[in-house]
């Protein structure tokens, strides 16, 4: 497991001079797992903030080979890509050990791009899917998707008098996941680098196709003061509404215990999206938002215990 | 490979390079983000331990790593974000308005 000392000495994949906003999550996230390869890369992201900010032609924040694919298709892409490598491989053409990466939103991952993602994980190929997940349709202006969570404001979920924000709990992804049987896959936040990190190397050392969840907090769709990113990422680790945690070969771990379960209202009144549960007219939803993640923190602890 | 767009405005769509790539890996490094600050991080050197905490949080690699140490922070690209002065744990990092 690398240090921050041995990380800093690291080439830097991404660099400044992109366009995503002051105090984004995704990009903290993206720059930390790619200072955790120790190999010649290729990524590809889908559309979503981080491939419309990162690559505004004619620039390109990317110090590795990078392909930009359309919003459904990146797990597609670099699947092909993968499957190109192994034949120039046994064909001598290539020899250098490569690694590929896919990265999407949860808007390209949990909605869009899900079947290509299905199908890639089916197929077995040899690559890391990285979701960023930032809660929501971001770089289209905030629209809700399936990652977004009970209650939330967004665009196309706006908290008034008809409905209070989001009607519906999100989608567990990771677990959709893990029920693929693949070698790999966790769950993980930038809070967190050095679990962060070493999710990524163990990733990337894996035979077969592994996937990461990762928390990126939005501080525009959030609605928080930009400084706050890390506090908010871990908050949500620290309430158990987003617990690190890792599925290998079908085995449960969990990364991280926090010392004092903290109450999700703590992460939610930090963030203007929420601020309308805290009308007494919606204090149901505040308790239905506690239970949800109860009841999952507490199938997690079953399922590490019993695998 | 070094790529030289100083003239793409005038270029004809024949000039692009086919299929939109950029041939040039991380040139957006030449793309000043630092106009978009309202504040401007400073670092107090009696206080950082040089613990490496605002270089794995800056969302911009703005800060400035040499040999195991924090040198400075890279003003071209530095949003002034400020996540990187409320995650110090020696709050040896402070922002300043920036003067306009
Ligand atoms: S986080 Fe603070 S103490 Fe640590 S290296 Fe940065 S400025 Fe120095
Ligand atoms: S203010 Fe934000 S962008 Fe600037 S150095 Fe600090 S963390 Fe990086």
């Amino acid at each position: 497991m690398a240090s921050l000392r041995e990380l800093a000495k690291k080439k830097n994949l991404l660099t400044g001079g992109h366009r995503l906003c002051a105090g984004c999550g995704a990009s903290i996230t993206i720059r930390q797992v790619l200072l955790a390869s120790n190999y010649p890369l290729v990524c590809g992201v889908a559309t979503g903030c981080l491939e419309v900010s990162t690559t505004i032609y004619p620039y390109t924040a990317w110090r590795c080979s990078y392909i930009h694919t359309a919003f459904e298709s990146v797990a597609a892409t670099i699947s092909g890509v993968e499957a190109a490598y192994r034949a120039l491989k046994k064909k001598g053409k290539i020899e250098r050990e490569m690694k590929f990466i896919a990265f999407g939103g949860d808007g390209g991952t949990y909605d869009i791009g899900f079947q290509a993602l299905s199908g890639a994980l089916e197929r077995g190929h040899r690559m890391l899917y990285v979701c960023y997940d930032n809660q929501a349709y971001m770089n289209t202006g905030i629209q809700r998707s399936g990652a977004t969570p009970l209650g939330a404001w967004t665009t196309t979920t706006p908290a008034g008098k008809v409905i209070p924000g989001k009607p519906n709990w999100r989608k567990d992804l990771t677990a959709c996941v893990v029920a693929h049987n693949i070698p790999y896959v966790a769950q993980a936040s930038p809070s967190h680098w050095k679990d962060l990190v070493s999710k990524v190397e163990k990733a990337l050392e894996t035979d077969g196709p592994t996937f990461i969840n990762i928390l990126a907090p939005c501080p525009r769709g959030w609605r928080y003061p930009e400084s706050k990113t890390i506090k908010m990422a871990k908050l949500a680790v620290d309430s158990c509404f987003w617990p690190l945690y890792e599925v290998e070969e079908g085995k449960y771990k969990l990364n991280y215990q926090p010392k004092e379960k903290k109450p999700v209202v703590e992460w939610l009144q930090l963030q203007g999206r929420f601020k309308h549960l805290f009308k007494p007219e919606n204090q149901a939803i505040l308790e239905k938002f506690q239970a949800n993640v109860d009841k999952a923190w507490e199938n997690l602890l079953a399922l590490a215990q019993k695998t | 490979m070094k790529w030289d767009i100083r003239k793409i405005k005038e270029w004809k769509f024949y000039e692009h390079p086919q299929g939109i790539t950029i041939p040039e890996a991380g040139n957006a490094h030449y793309y000043p983000t630092g106009s978009w600050r309202s504040q401007r991080p400073e670092i107090n050197w009696d206080k950082c331990t040089h613990c490496l905490f605002c270089f794995i949080y800056c969302p911009d690699s703005s800060i400035i790593v040499k040999g195991e140490k924090v040198v400075g922070i890279d003003l071209a690209h530095c949003k002034g974000c400020g996540v990187c002065a409320e995650e110090c744990p020696k709050q040896a990092i402070e922002m300043l308005k920036e003067r306009v």
